[in-house]
């Protein structure tokens, strides 16, 4: 089962499984949107691929048992992409996936936004956007001074950056030279109110301007996703950011070519056509 | 007067305390004793550790001590994310910036998820001579009402440093008053113990009951010996712990007097007088009730004792206001 990395068969053969693994959280993004006619799903398509190598790839067992108080910890700061985390925690195994469908329905703990303390897995409240960078230099500094060796990842998305709080946290993280801190930055070029609606580029420059190594890739390329995670594990005595430009909606043409995909609506008799598309376009 | 300044006094400053013992920084030394005790322990400020009886813990903890400079969002966020990762933070700045600055990091990112920050919060009410910008006046009421908050205003220096030794043992996230420098010392360190969600009564006169949190008891019990002295016997229910409330012992202690004088260094609204009224009112006991609070406006910049004078809250005007009302 276990693939040889070093070698470029090993490499095709690893990114082939993460492309199913890929495939697979998009159809279960589907089938949590499914009959609702809205939900995140653009955002949730454009991350799917962020996700697979994340928990599929750089994650093992034990960062995956999320009692383990020295596991690699991951804090998604962008609550609405909960619709993902839902996909993800359900391929693990952590959660049962009969649940999907009854994501952001009354009562259940599958939200439309994340809460911690109802679902393992979830080890921040986001949704309150602007809070999970910081959140991960608390976490990257406590790790620090306790000689822990694994390290912080966190998702933010490029709307965050317009969030000042985002940019104290930047800037404490590069005072404080956390490398152990890695920031994966979702540009998907939108947010609640349409397209960017003020700049936030050049993103990388920004970044590097606060004392940060940054590495800019395709979110949607799970061979450069791969490679930047070896390339983030390197302690270079700088935090490090990934800009990610994913495309929102990826995977399914029509809701790809949607440019109002901040809050997807598709309607009753899509859905049918949605997943078709998935599965031409994937399989 | 000579001894009571008449100016602002400058950051570092600290007020002369005359006719009562005082102690320096006993917030320092309880954050001693939790840190002594708790390796997991860590404290941090935003650029105002020199003006929040920090330097005991920085020179001890070097390495558990975090500045993040003038960043209060940053300070809030931080803190929590130490302790996801199973760290206590403590954390000071001034209690505007903790508050008005910080307050959806203090709700979300740490009360909502239960985080262990305890957040120290320097220049309560009129202490600070800066005036709108500095002093925190409505601080009690932004705070009590996020949920799963402990909200704590301690009277004195021997309330201050119990608080700051126990903070690391309350579960979850603690928003307390700081005071800072030279605090008067009210209550006997050797038999006083600041609880949480308990009032503690001094006295038993029945003309009146003074209700009162964080420094104002200090001028309450002095005006309840100058009132005794006037022939007014009164007692005082003083409560350090605004968020879990002594309703109970609150309403207990409404029953024995004839008319309260509820007294808080705070604007009226969502602090010590709410807590009072929602007690005696979901009682269904009635008492007439006078607040001394500080008003609905931005307050000015001066001494201490000056604004005290001016919003009515010095004990002079304590007594001469409870004289008035009795007339």
């Amino acid at each position: 089962m276990t693939v040889n990395l070093e070698t470029a068969a090993g490499q095709d053969a690893e990114i082939t499984r993460l492309r199913g693994v890929a495939l697979n959280l998009r159809r279960k993004m589907i089938q949590q949107a499914r009959g609702k006619g809205q939900g995140y799903l653009g955002q949730g398509l454009a991350i799917a691929d962020y996700l697979a190598v994340l928990y599929f790839h750089a994650f093992n067992a034990d960062d995956l048992d999320f009692t383990r108080a020295e596991r690699k910890r991951f804090y998604l700061s962008t609550g609405h992409y909960s619709i993902a985390l839902w996909a993800a925690l359900a391929e693990l195994g952590v959660i049962d996936p009969a649940m999907l469908s009854s994501y952001g329905a009354d009562g259940s703990p599958l939200e439309m936004s994340t809460m911690e303390g109802r679902v393992p897995g979830v080890e921040m409240t986001g949704g309150s956007l602007g809070h999970g960078l910081g959140i991960a230099v608390g976490a990257a500094l406590g790790y620090r001074l306790d000689d822990r060796s694994s390290m912080i990842h966190v998702e933010i998305s490029d709307g965050e950056l317009q969030e000042g709080s985002t940019w104290e946290a930047a800037n404490t993280a590069g005072s404080f030279e956390l490398d152990n801190l890695v920031c994966w930055i979702d540009c998907n070029g939108i947010q609640a109110d349409g397209p960017m609606v003020v700049n936030i580029e050049p993103v990388a420059d920004r970044f590097a301007a606060f004392a940060w190594a940054v590495k800019e890739i395709d979110g949607n390329d799970l061979g450069q996703l791969c490679d930047a995670f070896a390339w983030a594990r390197h302690r270079v005595g700088r935090p490090k950011a990934v800009v990610m430009r994913t495309r929102p909606g990826r995977g399914v043409k029509r809701i790809e070519q949607r440019d109002r995909a901040h809050f997807v609506r598709i309607d009753a008799e899509e859905w049918d056509d949605v997943a078709r598309e998935l599965e031409i376009e994937n399989v | 007067m000579s001894e009571i300044p008449s100016r602002t006094l400058a950051m570092g400053e600290s007020e002369a305390i005359v006719g009562r013992a005082s102690m320096f920084a006993p917030f320092a030394v309880g954050t001693m004793q939790a840190a002594n005790a708790h390796d997991e322990l860590v404290l941090l400020t935003a650029d105002l550790g020199k003006y929040t009886d920090t330097a005991d813990f920085r020179h001890k903890y070097p390495q558990r001590f975090f500045n993040v400079g003038m960043a209060e969002q940053s300070l809030v966020m931080t803190a929590a994310g130490l302790s996801k990762v199973g760290k206590v933070a403590y954390c000071t700045t001034y209690g505007t910036f903790a508050t008005r600055r910080a307050y959806d990091f203090l709700a979300i990112a740490c009360a909502h998820s239960e985080e262990n920050v305890k957040m120290f919060a320097g220049n309560p009410g009129l202490v600070s001579g800066y005036g709108g910008t500095h002093q925190a006046n409505e601080d009690l009421a932004l705070m009590r009402a996020i949920p799963n908050m402990t909200v704590l205003d301690p009277c004195d220096a021997t309330e201050m440093m119990q608080i700051a030794a126990m903070a690391a043992d309350i579960p979850g996230t603690v928003y307390c008053r700081l005071l800072r420098a030279h605090v008067p010392v009210v209550f006997d360190p050797a038999t006083h113990r600041v609880r949480i969600g308990k009032g503690h009564v001094t006295g038993a006169g029945s003309d009146l009951g003074f209700v009162s949190t964080g420094s104002m008891t200090e001028r309450v019990l002095d005006a309840r010996d100058a009132l005794a002295q006037q022939g007014i016997a009164s007692s005082v229910f003083h409560t350090a712990s605004l968020k879990p409330f002594d309703a109970q012992g609150l309403v207990e202690f409404a029953a024995s007097v004839k008319r309260l004088v509820v007294c808080e260094n705070h604007v009226a609204s969502g602090g010590l007088a709410a807590c009072a009224i929602d007690a005696l009112y979901e009682a269904g006991l009635q008492r007439p009730m006078l607040k001394i609070a500080i008003p609905d406006q931005f307050t000015a910049c001066g001494s201490h004792a000056y604004l005290l004078d001016q919003y009515g809250l010095s004990t002079t005007k304590i007594i001469a206001r409870v004289g008035a009302w009795l007339r």
